[in-house]
């Protein structure tokens, strides 16, 4: 059992690790959030499995705690993380970030096209 | 009388995520009253406060259990295949430096807000594409990805089969 959870943790730290280093290698803000977010997202479901498997070791209540909190936590970084990284993404590209040498900018293009910009939103 | 039954099932629902979060903590079945206590004060709060916005436009669907395993089925088959796969393309890219980002646009025709998020939300969280805007009339989705292949792709170039589990699961 020792030997899977040292597995989780060392494959949690390498994404997270790999998270960091896309921090300063990747060009810009899209880019980043892809690797920070992202790495850190897979870091963490495996830092967060490895209390899991830690808390079943332990068992009795206070296991039984870790297991069901560790487990929560998996199920709001789920949720919260992709919710963040796109409200980051989607302001960054309202307030005129232009993504670092796109092939293709379709959100752009639409933009131009209706010049009211989000027209369809306004209600919200 | 849709009022109360949408305050009633946020309430709920918040209870029972609470009720998880607190598990454990008394002798008292297994939970301590006061924690009891305090969690139905919350639920209570939270249903009065967001009932009227989390069951908006088809909400109610995903009520059903069926979705539930559904859902649980796809993440733990399909969805984490995909997410294994795209954080090591992802880790292989953050080495080499190797990108070829762009903006992309496609239609999944998903109609209501929670196949929309449902399918918004698994991309972000695969490496390596990002949602950013999803035009709220026609359906489009806006997606950030970061090795182009197709300027103008179709929804499973970009993301395999979530489309078809967001369908399933969401709608």
């Amino acid at each position: 059992m020792n030997g899977l959870i040292y597995t989780f943790l060392a494959i949690g730290a390498v994404f997270n690790a790999l998270g960091s280093v896309a921090l300063l290698r990747f060009p810009d803000v899209y880019t980043r959030i892809h690797g920070a977010t992202k790495c850190t997202t897979f870091g963490s479901i495996f830092s967060i499995l490895a209390v899991a498997v830690y808390g079943i070791v332990q068992g009795g209540g206070a296991g039984g705690t870790m297991v069901v909190r560790a487990f929560l936590a998996l199920a709001f970084l789920l949720l919260t993380n992709p919710t963040g990284s796109h409200a980051l993404a989607r302001a960054a590209h309202r307030s005129g970030i232009k993504p670092f040498r796109a092939v293709v900018d379709r959100l752009e293009e639409a933009q131009h096209a209706s010049p009211d910009g989000h027209g369809s939103e306004g209600g919200r | 009388m849709r009022r109360v039954a949408e305050w009633v099932t946020t309430a709920a629902g918040a209870f029972a995520v609470y009720l998880l979060l607190a598990s454990f903590t008394g002798s008292w079945g297994v939970w301590a009253p006061d924690e009891l206590i305090a969690g139905a004060v919350i639920a209570l709060v939270i249903g009065l406060c967001t009932g009227a916005y989390v069951w908006k436009r088809g909400g109610w669907r995903l009520l059903q259990p069926h979705r539930w395993l559904l859902f649980l089925l796809y993440l733990g088959g399909p969805f984490f295949y995909a997410l294994v796969k795209a954080n090591l393309d992802v880790a292989w890219r953050v080495i080499t430096g190797r990108i070829k980002p762009g903006i992309v646009r496609f239609n999944p025709n998903l109609t209501t807000d929670a196949g929309r998020t449902f399918l918004a939300n698994s991309i972000t969280l695969t490496p390596g594409t990002l949602t950013v805007d999803i035009d709220e009339t026609t359906g489009d989705f806006y997606v950030h990805w970061i090795n182009v292949k197709d300027p103008s792709p179709t929804a499973d170039d970009v993301c395999g089969p979530f489309p078809k589990w967001a369908r399933r699961v969401a709608e």
